[in-house]
């Protein structure tokens, strides 16, 4: 009998061409004064036509393209940028990954999502620097206790990490916080989970974006999409752009704070509203705090960079806006919180502070699958805390585009739970930024 | 920070308001006979539009009335304020042209 080897399920992987990273090449390149490093990704003119386009070069884009070509074989893809490669809430984010949700959809995506991350680095052969530094939720009330013990309770029960901490140990964990009697927010306790933490947000654009490139991906920045092109029979036939017309039979809108205007473009309503969402960032001070910090309660949470400035963010502002900016009444309820909180920092000057647009749903929860038009999809309203899914989202939705269903761990994130009353509620564990 | 006409009270910090979302969308007749696709619509889906948007303020810390504005959700300029059950203004946008009124 003759041997025949088993055949490879899906072909053989496509190859990767990019100068590695490591300790060796960084000796190669010093000898030579660091002038040969090759860029991290070309800068390709637009092709006529594409496999797949996606429409956003943020995380979530640039995860799409790395996770369709590394574990789909699809590479003849383009990423259509309007501006630069995570210049839009990729680049503005405050960094926090995390998965402690409640309900059981979510835990399994996002805790999938930290799962990738905690490998992303190997994986990207560049560093995202992940930093599992804890992160910490404060309970002020007997409501944000009982509700903190059946978050923990909840996790557990999906196999996630996560404990609830006494008021003494919060304290012990987080010294510079108000825990004295007359303290405007009483300390009742905390939800810690320890797996929780921050990474580098441009390393995640870059690291993804590199991959992807290296796959045959072309990234194109300075590109935006300005129409959505159908054929006679209703479906997707390409794009419009800045640039030209590009032809696609898959188009993937991955554009964030944008989602409503593109979907708009193929005559798709959404259930989703443009906000601005704004960060601070300190003066730099010696090291103070090692975990994140986060009352929901006060609309506040924090947490000390390398450098060692306070990275701060805050709830929603108030009204629907596209503008990248903030208004000054939610950083006058940010800086009074923290300093409620943390009465050491009430004389920390702020150096620098900004707004990126957000989309958000009723229920806080993501859509991502497929829309009622044949070769579009949608993957959007991450609303104030996608950079954690960031990792699973391009891993999800590249399943989707390329086996045109959904993935297994997003199929409940759907557009059709809004009339078939499936909500995913987690206004509580993503009603505030991160 | 926003200058906001309040039309009972006059002008107002924003501080004073709370945005209440898209305007003019009118509660269906019989809502018993609507699929769910159109309950959702009418529930859930809005327009989100980038530049002239007709929005619903309510005065939460001055009169407590409910009225709508004409607001730009990129520049933040307020073209009009006006009472509720009032025609929505017809608004000149910077590019001259004249939108509709419930665009
Ligand atoms: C201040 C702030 C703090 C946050 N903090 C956290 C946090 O701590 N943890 C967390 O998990 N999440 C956080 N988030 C949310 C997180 O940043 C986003 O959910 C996530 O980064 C979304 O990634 P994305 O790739 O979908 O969007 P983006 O990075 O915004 O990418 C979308 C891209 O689409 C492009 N685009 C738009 N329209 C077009 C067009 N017509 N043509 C071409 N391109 C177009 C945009 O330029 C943009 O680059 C925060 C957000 C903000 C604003
Ligand atoms: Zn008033």
């Amino acid at each position: 009998m003759v041997f025949r080897p088993p055949p490879r399920l899906g072909g053989y992987p496509l190859k990767r061409t990019m100068q590695t990273y490591s300790i060796r090449s960084l000796a190669r390149n010093a000898r030579s004064f660091h002038e040969n490093w090759t860029a991290a990704w070309r800068s390709p003119e637009p092709k006529p036509a594409y496999d797949v386009i996606i429409v956003g070069g943020g995380g979530h884009g640039l995860a799409t393209a790395h996770y369709l070509a590394k574990n789909h074989r699809i590479a003849n893809v383009a990423v259509l940028e309007k501006g630069w490669l995570g210049g839009g809430n990729t680049g503005r984010n405050t960094t926090v990954v995390r998965s402690n949700y409640l309900w059981d959809e979510s835990a399994a995506f996002y805790e999938k999502s930290l799962q990738l991350y905690e490998t992303l680095s190997q994986e990207l052969n560049y560093n995202v620097m992940l930093s599992q530094r804890g992160l910490m939720l404060l309970c002020h009330s007997q409501h944000e206790l009982h509700d903190a013990h059946r978050r923990a309770h909840a996790m557990r029960l999906n196999g996630i990490d996560s404990e609830f901490v006494s008021r003494e140990n919060v304290l012990r964990m987080v010294p510079f916080l108000d825990g004295s009697p007359t303290a405007r927010y009483p300390l009742c306790g905390g939800l810690l989970q320890r797996r929780g933490g921050v990474a580098r947000h441009d390393a995640v654009a870059w690291g993804f974006a590199r991959s992807a490139d290296a796959f045959g991906v072309d990234i194109i920045q300075n590109c935006e999409v300005t129409g959505i092109r159908r054929d006679a029979t209703g479906k997707i036939a390409g794009v419009d752009t800045t640039r030209g017309a590009i032809d696609a039979p898959k188009v993937a809108i991955v554009a964030a704070g944008h989602t409503s205007v593109l979907a708009a473009m193929a005559g798709i309503r959404l259930p989703i509203r443009s906000h601005p969402l704004q960060a601070l960032v300190s003066e730099p001070v010696k090291p103070m705090l090692n975990v994140v910090v986060n009352s929901t309660q006060v609309h506040v949470y924090v947490s000390q960079s390398d450098k060692g400035e306070l990275v701060m963010g805050a709830a929603l502002d108030r009204f629907q806006s596209y503008g990248q900016r903030g208004s000054l009444p939610v950083i006058e309820d940010q800086m009074a919180a923290i300093v409620r909180l943390f009465p050491i920092v009430s004389r920390l000057k702020m150096l620098r502070q900004w707004a990126g647009i957000v989309d958000i749903c009723p229920d806080a929860s993501p859509i991502i699958g497929k829309t009622p038009v044949e070769g579009l999809y949608i993957n959007g309203g991450w609303g104030t805390g996608g950079f954690k899914a960031t990792p699973a989202s391009g891993f999800c939705f590249a399943h989707t585009l390329a086996k045109d269903q959904p993935h297994p761990l997003t199929a409940p994130f759907n557009l059709d739970r809004f009339s078939g009353g499936r909500l995913i509620d987690e206004t509580a564990a993503a009603a505030i930024a991160h | 920070m926003l200058l906001i006409n309040c039309p009972w009270c006059g002008p107002r910090d924003e501080i004073e308001f709370t945005c209440g979302g898209e305007a003019h969308i009118a509660r269906p007749a019989d809502p018993a006979a609507l699929s769910d696709q159109e309950w959702a619509e009418y529930l859930f889906m809005r327009k989100n539009l980038k530049g002239l948007h007709y929005e619903r303020w309510h005065h939460s810390y001055g009169c407590r009335q409910w009225f709508n504005a004409a607001r730009d959700t990129v520049t933040h300029e307020i073209h009009a304020t006006y009472k509720m059950g009032e025609t929505p203004p017809v608004v000149a946008g910077e590019d001259g042209v004249v939108k509709g009124g419930n665009s």
